[in-house]
């Protein structure tokens, strides 16, 4: 904050149109990489490679993918990998990447011995939130149900850098609930930390990569947010990871998007400034009938769970 | 959703899977700290593409394509497989399997042809089990998702492998594969054989055309149509069943053996590892 010339003075009332004021950019850093799978060691040093290459592209925040400290195909592995959310190795590392904002996916042992699919955002070296993921898919090549806890709530959280934040993990980008609820949370900016295979390869692109671009597309103008997604790369049991992070604004236009297939550090700038242009084009949050979705929602879990 | 059995989808994007397949043979090798691989080649449009892929891969200099004919392995086997050879450089190496699979026989003179041909499958694998060692290589397996759905394979034969690459192709779309990674027209043209017996092609043996139960097993297998939508839609019904049937018995083949279970963790039942644990 800068101080008036003139302290004495009381200074004009700001007028009722202008935003909160915030650094307009947020220059944000995929970390698109291959984590090891069940070796904590080796991805502890992978976060921490590239957190510094996200520190010498100067960037306010940087994401790694979902589950990026253990893999993703654990299966009984979920255990001897799993940590506490105040475990050294996330304390080193949001200490190494602040003040920049971090993200970072993690399998977190609660109290109860209940394992989360878990992503923490830490920013200015303090851990801000974990979001542990709701929709854990148990169906196809996925077992997810079989090893974890699903998480309970979808909750935001402000950020003093970049306004409100949501984190979502993966599948959870597929239930408009999600979206939903993110939307009535009032979120500027929301993460989603994914693991996905690829399948489908019949066409010019992977069916499952131009589905999750289709998602991000259509969440990110429907709630008017700018929106970062986070894959990861490399093979798992045959699993092919694609890759093709991006970074979508709240028109619904991709403005930047990471390889397929490869790692690699992409760091982009986003004008938080274009969230206002955008909600005043087209202001769906506004006008959004919260308060009518929450009547409904309570008369159909009297019809479908009271009854 | 109206099924129309003449517009099955199964083409698919050469170049895209091709990208796919070649980075997971580079992947699955060196996680394990190998950087070479070993094949069995036949001339074959299998064992074709999958040499290719891996020279891609690994390099050249780095895959061993071994050649293991039989006294009644034809002459374009052998001619097919050189051209594979030729054009990319592999290593090659011939291993003749007629001497120990005669004198394993010499004690059973009326054994059939199919014991026949399964013992020179399993006497393939041997010999490629052991070069693995001496190249310090990894197997790689030639089974595409057709014969592994059919079961036309041989069970610890052909069908074991370290790693598979081709597994979730269909035999209709390793042709257009086969067809972009430029395998020679003459591997491309001919009818598909296991080179069993003299004259011996796939097709004739199993009584149905690729092309045809491709159709039937995508929809089967991965739009997962009911049988009885098929036979509405104007696929034969003792077809259907038949392929039904192959794909049910054979499925040991895919399966590792059975264990009793005793305590509380079982490989494989409640012992559940990735593969790739540990790399």
């Amino acid at each position: 904050m800068t101080l008036s010339a003139k302290p004495t003075q009381q200074p004009a009332a700001a007028p009722l149109s202008e935003p909160t004021p915030r650094p307009a950019e947020l220059r944000v850093a995929l970390a698109q990489i291959a984590p090891a799978l069940g070796d904590r060691q080796r991805n502890l040093a992978l976060h921490l490679e590239q957190i510094k290459a996200a520190q010498r592209e100067q960037a306010d925040l940087v994401v790694f993918p979902e589950l990026s400290l253990t893999g993703y195909f654990l299966r009984d592995m979920v255990p001897e990998v799993a940590m506490n959310r105040a475990s050294a190795e996330i304390a080193e590392l949001i200490e190494a990447a602040s003040p920049m904002a971090l993200v970072a996916g993690f399998v977190e042992e609660a109290e109860g011995h209940q394992f989360y699919n878990a992503g923490f955002y830490a920013e200015g070296g303090r851990l801000m939130h974990v979001h542990r993921k709701v929709y854990l898919p148990t169906y196809g090549l996925f077992e997810e149900h079989r090893y974890f806890s699903a998480g309970r709530r979808f909750r935001a959280f402000t950020s003093a850098r970049f306004g409100r934040v949501g984190m979502l993990i993966c599948e959870d980008l597929w239930h408009v609930s999600a979206a939903t609820i993110m939307q009535a949370e009032e979120v500027d900016v929301l993460i989603c930390i994914i693991n996905s295979p690829a399948r489908g390869v019949s066409g010019p692109k992977i069916a499952t990569a131009e589905t999750y671009e289709l998602l991000a597309r259509v969440f990110s103008q429907l709630l008017g947010t700018l929106l970062i997604v986070v894959n990861r790369v490399g093979f798992e049991d045959g699993l092919c990871f694609f890759g093709n992070s991006m970074v979508v604004g709240a028109d619904g236009r991709i403005i930047a998007q990471a390889p397929q297939f490869d790692a690699c550090l992409t760091t982009v700038s986003c004008d938080l400034a274009e969230l206002r242009r955008e909600r005043l084009i087209t202001p769906l949050g506004r006008d959004e009938q919260l308060l009518l979705t929450i009547e409904e929602l309570q008369r159909i879990k009297r019809r479908r769970y009271e009854t | 959703m109206k099924l129309d059995p003449d517009k099955v989808e199964l083409a698919i994007n050469p170049a895209l899977v091709e990208e796919i397949l070649v980075r997971f043979i580079r992947n699955e090798i060196t996680r394990t700290g190998f950087r070479r691989a070993v094949l069995g080649l036949s001339g074959g449009i299998d064992s074709s593409v999958v040499t290719y892929l891996a020279a891609k891969a690994m390099g050249p200099e780095n895959v061993l394509a071994v050649t293991m004919p039989y006294k009644t392995s034809s002459e374009e086997t052998r001619r097919d497989s050189q051209r594979v050879v030729e054009a990319l450089g592999v290593q090659t190496l011939e291993a003749p399997i007629s001497a120990q699979v005669e004198a394993y026989f010499a004690a059973f003179p009326d054994a059939s042809r199919m014991r026949l041909a399964n013992k020179c499958a399993r006497e393939r694998m041997t010999i490629l089990y052991d070069q693995s060692v001496a190249f310090e290589g990894l197997v790689l397996g030639t089974s595409n998702k057709s014969e592994l759905l059919l079961g036309y394979g041989t069970h610890f034969g052909d069908l074991a492998s370290a790693i598979n690459p081709i597994g979730d192709l269909y035999k209709t779309q390793l042709r257009q594969l086969a067809a972009h990674l430029q395998v020679p027209r003459e591997i491309l043209d001919k009818a598909p054989s296991g080179d069993l017996w003299v004259g011996q092609t796939d097709e004739d043996e199993l009584g149905f055309a690729y092309a045809d139960v491709d159709r039937l097993l995508v929809l089967l297998v991965d739009r997962r149509w009911q049988p009885d939508h098929l036979v509405a839609a104007g696929f034969d019904p003792a077809f259907v069943d038949r392929v039904l049937n192959m794909i049910r018995r054979n499925q040991y083949k895919r399966r590792m053996p059975v264990i009793a279970k005793l305590t509380h963790r079982t490989m494989d039942r409640d012992f559940r590892y990735p593969r790739d644990w540990g790399t």
